[in-house]
């Protein structure tokens, strides 16, 4: 009888994890005194002579944008998984898009917070109903809340993965509704629109937030591998108990049998 | 297919109409969500006037969630569900005729709740036909949304629950389209209605669409 339990390390810690972990931490110490030291204030004069601009509230952007990107990349990763899991129905599939899901929410109210509050000096508003991006970020966040839901109801293994990949697939695809129907019902964002594009970003911002991008990817990468081998464990755990339980089960049928047999 | 969709609608509606509860617990709530939002926006006449069509969809959604779970409960009771499954018939029409049947509870839904705005909220129909298309193609919408998100929590403990918080973010945009075009059918400026039934029709085909797809492995599982 196969029972998928020793082989495997009872930590979700590796060589990779810990060099990942040490490069966060390194790149996060990096990246606050990049943000705080060494890229200038936003501000510009005007014709007039005003000095206008986000001043230091514009140093939230190192931590809003590069959320938001990695929100999406979550939601993206567990639409992929999910459509895998579909295909060829594996427990690693399914375990990659619950893990994916997981963080892509956690960047996600992170960017939804992040964005609020960056909103308040610049836009003078907490929220924006008229903004596509907040608009459909919260109703995506909002959707793989559901999905996380779901996957905490104590349920057989292969149907919650299916229901989860329906779901997942189902979510992913309203995102693209929601974002067309909250654009046409507004028609207007007050998000920046080509600020990269159109090279109107200063050298050191520019570079400072290519850097948070990297430094959230590694993040990223170290939270997944974690939380995939936790979920990973939790299985062979609950593939453990199942399987001692089938085995009490027998010996109390085998001895119930040696006491019938005994004259 | 058409003939198993129109036969497991007939059931659904049937069954409805013998059990009334529709008609004694859906509507009479529907009705009580409007008032409370009657006492909610004061006694602002104008108020209730301007944001009537918000509040008719949000209360449509609101009683869309009872029809729902009731579409499925009644599945769950005796072993209904098992049965259906066992009948084989093609679950596509299956799909089709659960989201038929809601789709019908929906549209008497929406006509009883608009007299009821219309007489409680002082509006003036401008424009009958973009009122017809719109409220046909948000009731479609919702229910082809509703009888996928229905079979994905049925037989679930805590269905009563998670319906709400996995369908209502997932129809935001039939609220948003349902309400430009109401806006527009109740002669309010600044909206094309016309123009919003495409999304109202599109989400309905999409969702009709994922459904079908999806509503063989679903049925397996319940």
């Amino acid at each position: 009888m196969s029972t998928a339990t020793t082989s495997s390390p009872a930590t979700t810690s590796s060589r990779a994890t810990k060099v990942l972990g040490w490069l966060t931490l390194v790149g996060f110490a990096v990246l606050v005194a990049l943000a705080f030291a060494w890229v200038p204030e936003d501000t510009r004069i005007t014709e007039q002579g005003d000095v206008v601009g986000q001043f230091d509230a514009v140093r939230l952007m190192f931590v809003h944008v590069p959320s938001a990107i990695l929100a999406y990349t979550g939601f993206g990763l567990t639409f992929l998984a999910s459509l895998a899991y579909l295909r060829w129905r594996t427990d690693w599939w399914d375990i990659m898009a619950h893990s994916s899901a997981e963080i892509g929410v956690l960047f996600g109210v992170l960017t939804l917070v992040t964005g609020s509050i960056w909103g308040r000096p610049t836009w003078q508003t907490w929220w924006e109903w008229g903004d596509v991006r907040l608009v459909t970020t919260l109703v995506m966040v909002l959707v793989f809340i559901g999905y996380l839901a779901v996957r905490r109801i104590p349920a057989d293994a292969a149907v919650q993965a299916r229901r989860s990949a329906v779901i997942a697939l189902v979510g992913a695809v309203n995102i693209v509704i929601v974002n067309r129907s909250v654009d046409w019902w507004e028609n207007r964002t007050l998000h920046q629109q080509s600020t990269l594009i159109a090279r109107k970003i200063r050298d050191e911002t520019l570079f400072t937030l290519s850097f948070s991008f990297a430094v959230g990817m590694v993040l990223f990468v170290w939270l997944l591998l974690h939380r995939f081998r936790l979920a990973y464990l939790e299985r062979q755990i609950e593939q453990i108990e199942v399987n001692e339980a089938l085995a009490e089960r027998r010996a109390e049928a085998d001895l119930a049998d040696d006491e019938r047999e005994q004259p | 297919m058409f003939r198993d969709a129109w036969l497991i609608a007939g059931k659904d509606l049937r069954i409805e109409m013998r059990s009334r509860v529709g008609l004694n617990q859906i509507v009479p709530f529907a009705v009580a969500v409007l008032v409370l939002f009657a006492f909610a926006l004061d006694t602002d006449q104008e108020a209730l006037r301007t944001y009537a069509p918000g509040l008719f969809w949000v209360t449509v959604l609101l009683a869309s969630l009872l029809a729902i779970g009731r579409s499925f409960a009644v599945d769950l009771a005796d072993g209904a569900a098992d049965r259906l499954l066992l009948s084989g018939i093609d679950p596509i029409a299956v799909f089709g005729g659960k989201a038929a049947a809601i789709a019908v509870q929906l549209v008497v839904l929406e006509v009883l709740l608009g007299a009821g705005v219309v007489l409680l909220f002082d509006v003036t129909v401008h424009r009958y036909g973009l009122l017809v298309c719109a409220g046909l193609a948000a009731a479609a919408g919702v229910a082809t949304a509703g009888a996928l998100y229905g079979a994905l929590v049925a037989g679930l403990g805590v269905r009563e629950t998670l319906l709400p918080v996995l369908l209502l973010p997932v129809v935001a945009p039939v609220l948003i389209g349902a309400t430009r075009a109401f806006q527009d059918a109740f002669g309010m400026a600044g909206a094309e209605g016309w123009a919003w039934l495409g999304l109202l029709a599109g989400f309905a085909a999409i969702y009709g669409v994922f459904g079908a797809l999806s509503y063989g492995a679903l049925l397996e599982e319940a």
